[in-house]
């Protein structure tokens, strides 16, 4: 049995509201970037300031808030796509700078359905009896990818970290089945094209523009977003009822769904299209925006912060995004 | 059903019933269409009517007429 034992979260120092964009993009208006992706302000990396070292200090917020013995840590595993280097890995320099043992620490690289995929690989890592205690990081710092003049993503995403510490001893939730899936052959909606070993081969530095004045180089990120949009639609609510009939339950047995906080316009379409009522569905996107992978620990720290969440509850975790990838599990409180 | 269509339309766009939209409007030479508002018809055209588009079929698509011949 694996256990979420505490989460913590950093946001960075810089904000980056709605008012900001709206003086740099006039035609983008205050309200109706709040009332559409319900997001009000963003938080963005300094320009030295990197996603490991938001690691960092997300993991030591962790362990000063809930009094770690960082002795006890056994194990270490990141989540980014916004590694220090290709070679060696984050984790192995996260791992130093925080002053852990030398135990085993590795990178996987998955965006908006990594919490996920983090809490399985941990919860294996448990069952496999690898190790006892492991600290889970996530964070992301897709603001680095993004092109200045790219409205609609600079919009949408914001810098965050996330730290998680897993107990193979009892803690807050009991970590439920998984249900982990992909498709590759959406790749392409979701990309920085000219990065890694394959993409800075023959990189196109020349500016393009969208049908909705987006510019971006091959460099920056690139999001076809009706396509993700239709991604999600046809394949999340899907996931949902057939991951909840693997587990024999009904949608009625769930207390609370928190799905990736990826825009309130988008998470809405899902909720009606997933047939989740407004009281059990989670939205916790106002005061950081999409921060990828720390989207699910964020909502869940602070949906737990607001009380909102009850002895014997059950809550639905489902994360999907870039990849595509998705997966989805269950919180016993 | 056309004028259905429109008032559905007119919601997307966030716009007050007397807006002047038309089954020739070029809807993609409004003010009001952004990326938002592409998302917004996408999932206004499952929702009510349960068809699917693609972004690169709106791209396709000039007239509020386009869109009406895809539900019909």
């Amino acid at each position: 049995m694996a256990y979420i034992n505490s989460i913590s979260y950093y946001l960075p120092k810089k904000e980056l509201s709605n008012q900001d964009l709206s003086n740099q993009f006039p035609e983008w208006n205050v309200e109706k970037i709040s009332s559409k992706t319900g997001i009000s302000k963003r938080y963005i990396a300094a320009k030295d300031e990197f996603a490991s070292d938001m690691a960092v200090k997300a993991s030591r917020l962790l362990f000063e808030k809930e009094k770690i013995d960082i002795n006890k840590i056994d194990f270490l595993i990141y989540c980014t796509q916004s590694p220090d280097y290709l070679i060696p890995t984050t984790a192995c320099i996260i791992q130093d700078r925080l002053g852990l043992n030398k135990v085993g620490a590795f990178d996987f690289n998955l965006g908006c359905s990594g919490y996920i995929y983090g809490l399985s690989i941990a919860k294996g890592l448990i069952a496999a009896n690898v190790a006892k205690n492991i600290l889970f990081i996530t964070s992301e710092t897709y603001s680095k990818f993004i092109n200045d003049k790219d409205k609609s993503n600079r919009t949408i995403f914001g810098d965050a970290a996330s730290a998680t510490l897993i107990t193979k001893e009892k803690g807050l939730c009991k970590i439920g089945d998984f249900e982990l899936g992909s498709d590759g052959s959406g790749a392409e909606n979701l990309i920085v094209r000219g990065s890694g070993v394959k993409g800075t081969v023959n990189s196109n530095t020349n500016e393009k523009t969208d049908d909705f004045g987006n510019t971006h180089t091959d460099n920056d990120l690139y999001m076809n977003g009706p396509e993700i949009f239709n991604f999600t639609g046809a394949s999340v609510p899907n996931l949902i009822n057939s991951y909840l009939a693997k587990i024999e339950l009904s949608k009625d047995d769930v207390d609370l769904f928190i799905f990736h906080q990826a825009n309130k316009f988008m998470l809405n379409y899902l909720r009606k299209k997933s047939k989740i009522p407004l009281d059990k569905f989670v939205l916790e996107i106002e005061n950081s925006g999409n921060t990828v992978s720390s989207t699910i620990p964020i909502a869940l720290h602070d949906t737990l912060k607001k009380s909102k969440i009850k002895k014997n509850d059950k809550v639905l975790l489902a994360g999907f995004g870039v990849g595509y990838s998705w997966g989805t599990t269950l919180l016993y409180f | 059903m056309e004028k259905k269509f429109i008032e559905n339309f007119k919601n997307i766009l966030d716009e007050e019933p007397n807006f002047k939209l038309e089954v020739s409007s070029k809807f993609r030479d409004l003010d009001e269409w952004d990326s938002l508002t592409a998302l917004s018809l996408i999932a206004m055209l499952d929702e009510e009517y349960n068809v699917t588009v693609t972004g690169d079929q709106v791209k396709d698509m000039e007239t509020i007429e386009d869109v009406i011949k895809l539900i019909k």
